[in-house]
């Protein structure tokens, strides 16, 4: 496994998100902060204590899950159902999804489909931890801690103290994991 | 050259068993012992038992009337593909064995089909009504000697009674089908811990115990022969033993679906565990094997109950009572009880020929007796996959069974096996 | 999990993983919008051989909330009056596209003979006084959502036990979760030979009751298996009857469950029934948010993975 950001690196990233966000959306007054689980929720509590320390206010951080909005329910292996928690209605709200990994599109368009349910915000935008290219949907992330080239057999880890037990960014490839 | 010769077997004679060869010619045994010249048909009976055709006084043909179900004919050929070479057919037919004219039709239709000897049964009841008394005389001289309602008991006790004093004057005996119908007519199988997991209604080991109880009040009343059908309780192992220490003319027998399964089979609501009376508690199979064992009950007897697959592609509940043994009873016998071979023919044979009444079967082997021989393997082990009878309603299909027949001679012909 | 049957094979891991799932359907439910998409393009089929509307329209609204195709099947329009066999009515159905079956039927196992013959997952709906295993799924989800947990519970079942395929489940499903079950009711409906059962029995309600956390109420029906079972509904209620005096004895945050439909002044007191401790309604909506946790857990993913 290749160690390809350090805590330190993910800390700063994060920083350099929430700067990005309060800057591209003129303050936090219309914004809520919504992760995907399983790893994007650590990512999104991490986005909102970063937006928080900016603006001096509370941010809390939601949770949207897309395991009932899989395309691919069929042909993958079963996966639990995470929380959906929105802190507060999305209606005419700035929506900033969070996940780990940005990868083929797939995900990020079953949590569009899932926040069309829960509500109908002005705007959703897309914070990553990792971009790794080969889309296959039209979806581009607004906001990325790091670009990484990788090809298709290689595995992206993202990790996160409150889960793993360390913060960090690893490749590997399939065999090794 | 003899018609047929049974090579290097352990013969039942009236000496007991004996390592022989046994030789048969125009339907009798023709050697037993010494040199015997070679057969038409030679049987290599090494490792076999060889003695006295079986004798099935408990079994259900369904012609007339349910040919669908088995006939005469299909219903022989798995008698003696299971070592019959003579059986009782039951007489609930439809319509029912009431009267003479049926019973000879049946008898005929066994000796046509010539695979075992069919003796029918006769009724207690006209039309197994329970109302009034068969033909009993011209059943007794179309030559039936047992009468039964079975499929139902006979619940009045009035009318029992005056059929059990007609019958005794004659000599025969009355068999029954030992359930109380208002205590089973809710039930589909034993009451007791699984049926009560199932929600099921159950049918408690007191109906067979009511009944017995009462007609053995009867019996001391009446003097008749009285035979219990299928045991399935304790309990009712231990009514026979204090009737039969009592000196009362009782016997019993007791089916091989008894003396396998318990009510745990019936957990996985498989249509081929519903009967009746139902599987018991494994206790009531420890009992009815030892019974089987002491004496107290005489005989096994198959109640072979062929049923359609479509009659038993339903749910347990709605499935028909019964199960077909007649293929693999014997092998039940010897796997789940372990009877020495004299032991082994007195409850498959010798009692149950008696008990009916049959001549010509159930003798140990001696020359210028019939030949109505059967030929079984005690240590070969099988797995049944399929049924000479018309039906498939078995629950041994699928399972390792522990004895085999290997050939079954009716009148000096070899009727199954023999290759 | 191939087929939902029974809940005497359920450990808790299983059955905590369905009702965490019935509790975020829950949430789905509550939407303005409250469907997804999960089971697009599935075919949910209920195969209702002894009528019931309710539990019916319960499955069919999970199924149509997880965007499922439903299709129904009552034996009083179909073949089946015309002699078509069980199985092949339900061969017939399947060769349909049809993707999983809800089966309800008055014979015992009914719903295992079905599994056997088709090929695809089974949701028993109710087999005769045997097992309904969603509504188990449902009594907890609701106990669950009250008390945060089942575990040192303390719930009696009162009534008809012995004629109950809902006690049979409840007591598995319950027992599985932690929960003390106590069973109660006169000889003549407790089950016979429960010793093998995780449960404790009594007859007399008087003597729990302070004790109890939740009593679950069965509804009354008189006549069983061809004679009477007690003297009369008016002792029955005397003795095992949720009146306004026995619900007053009960803990201050104990609660009410009844599977309906109930029988106002037999089992529940009319009062009792509309307080706001008696779940009864909650029970009907946590039924649909239970359902689509099983026809997910059996339609969601490629469950042989």
């Amino acid at each position: 496994m290749r160690h390809v950001m350090t805590a330190e690196d993910l800390a700063r990233a994060t920083r350099r998100i929430a700067h990005e966000i309060v800057e591209g959306n003129h303050g936090l007054a219309d914004v809520v902060v919504l992760g995907i689980p399983t790893r994007g929720k650590p990512f999104a509590d991490r986005v909102a204590a970063a937006l928080s320390d900016i603006e001096g206010v509370p941010v809390a951080a939601g949770s949207v899950d897309i395991g009932m909005y899989r395309d691919d329910i069929d042909t993958r292996p079963k996966t639990r159902i995470g929380p959906t928690e929105l802190p507060e209605p999305i209606d005419g709200k700035v929506v900033v999804l969070t996940d780990d990994v940005l990868f083929t599109g797939r995900t990020i368009r079953a949590a569009l489909d899932a926040l069309t349910d829960l509500g109908r915000p002005s705007a959703v935008q897309l914070a990553v931890v990792v971009d790794r290219g080969h889309r296959q949907l039209p979806i581009r992330a607004d906001y990325v801690g790091k670009n990484i080239p990788t090809s298709l057999g290689e595995r992206v880890s993202v990790r996160f103290e409150e889960i793993d037990g360390e913060d960090g960014v690893w490749i590997g490839t399939e065999e090794t994991t | 050259m003899h018609e047929v010769v049974i090579r290097n077997g352990s013969v039942l004679t009236s000496e007991g068993i004996i390592e022989a060869d046994v030789s048969i010619d125009d339907g009798v045994v023709t050697g037993l012992g010494g040199e015997i010249a070679e057969g038409v048909v030679e049987v290599d009976a090494k490792t076999c038992w060889v003695g006295p055709g079986f004798v099935d006084i408990h079994t259900h043909l369904r012609e007339p009337g349910y040919e669908w179900k088995e006939d005469i004919a299909s219903g022989s050929a798995a008698a003696a593909a299971g070592g019959y070479t003579a059986v009782v057919a039951m007489p609930n037919t439809e319509p029912a064995i009431d009267n003479g004219p049926i019973a000879r039709f049946v008898a005929e239709r066994g000796s046509t089909a010539g695979l075992v000897d069919v003796f029918p049964a006769g009724t207690i009841t006209m039309g197994r009504a329970g109302e009034t008394m068969a033909h009993i005389d011209e059943l007794w001289d179309a030559g039936v000697r047992l009468f039964t309602d079975d499929g139902d008991a006979v619940g009045n006790a009035a009318v029992l009674r005056l059929v059990m004093e007609y019958v005794a004057q004659l000599g025969g005996v009355i068999s029954q089908h030992a359930v109380d119908p208002s205590l089973s007519l809710a039930g589909y199988m034993h009451e007791g811990a699984v049926s009560s997991r199932l929600g099921m209604y159950g049918i408690p080991s007191a109906a067979d115990h009511v009944v017995i109880d009462r007609d053995l009040e009867l019996v001391r009343a009446t003097g008749v022969r009285y035979h219990v059908q299928h045991l399935s309780s304790a309990g009712g192992v231990e009514r026979i033993a204090a009737a039969k220490a009592e000196g009362l003319p009782v016997t019993a027998e007791v089916t091989p679906h008894h003396l396998m399964f318990t009510e745990e089979d019936v957990a996985s609501t498989d249509p081929d565990f519903k009967m009746m009376p139902p599987l018991r508690r494994s206790e009531d199979r420890e009992a009815l094997v030892h019974g089987l064992t002491t004496g107290t009950i005489d005989v096994v007897a198959t109640d072979h109950a062929p049923h359609a697959a479509l009659e038993k592609e339903v749910p347990f509940e709605h499935a028909p009572d019964g199960v077909i043994g007649l293929e693999w009873c014997a092998a039940v016998v010897n796997g789940e009880v372990g009877l020495d071979p004299v032991t082994f023919f007195d409850r498959m044979s010798t009692s149950p020929a008696a008990i009916a009444q049959i001549a010509g079967h159930g003798e140990p082997l001696s020359v210028g007796a019939s030949a109505d021989v059967v030929v079984f393997d005690p240590n070969q082990t099988w797995t049944p996959t399929t049924s000479v009878s018309k039906s498939r309603n078995a629950p041994y299909l699928g399972r390792s069974l522990t004895g085999r027949v290997r050939a079954t001679i009716h009148d000096g012909r070899v009727t199954a096996g023999g290759g | 999990m191939r087929h939902l049957l029974s809940t005497e094979a359920l450990d808790r891991e299983t059955l905590t993983a369905l009702l965490d799932d019935a509790d975020e359907f829950a949430e789905v439910l509550t939407r303005p919008q409250p469907k997804v998409p999960a089971l697009r393009g599935k075919t949910v089929a209920t195969m209702f051989f002894e009528p019931s509307t309710r539990t019916r329209m319960s499955f069919e609204k999970a199924a149509k909330a997880l965007s499922a195709d439903t299709m129904s099947f009552s034996p009083g329009t179909s073949s089946l009056s015309k002699g078509e066999s069980l199985k092949d009515t339900v061969l017939t159905v399947r060769a349909m596209g049809v993707d999983l079956m809800v089966v309800r039927h008055k014979a015992t196992g009914a719903p295992w003979r079905i599994a056997d013959w088709l090929d695809i997952p089974i949701v028993n709906g109710g087999d005769g006084a045997h097992q309904h295993p969603t509504q188990a799924l449902l009594d907890c989800l609701t106990i669950r959502q009250h008390f945060g947990t089942l575990d040192g519970l303390r719930i009696a079942i009162v009534g008809d036990i012995r004629h109950s395929r809902v006690a049979r489940s409840d007591i598995f499903a319950m027992s599985a979760l932690g929960a003390d079950v106590t069973l109660v009711g006169p000889p003549t409906l407790l089950p016979i030979d429960p010793d093998a059962w995780p449960v404790d029995v009594s007859h007399d309600l008087d003597d729990v009751l302070e004790e109890l956390d939740v009593v679950y109420l069965l509804r009354v029906q008189t006549e069983r298996g061809g004679g009477s079972v007690f003297p009369s509904l008016a002792e029955y209620t005397t003795r095992y009857g949720m009146t306004t005096e026995r619900f007053r004895r009960l803990k201050p945050d104990a609660v009410v469950l009844h599977p309906g439909p109930m029988n106002r002044g037999v089992e529940i007191g009319h009062d009792v029934a509309d307080d706001e401790r008696a779940l009864v309604l909650q029970q009907v909506t946590n039924g649909v948010a239970a359902r689509m946790a099983v026809l997910f857990a059996l339609l969601g993913g490629d469950t042989d993975a």
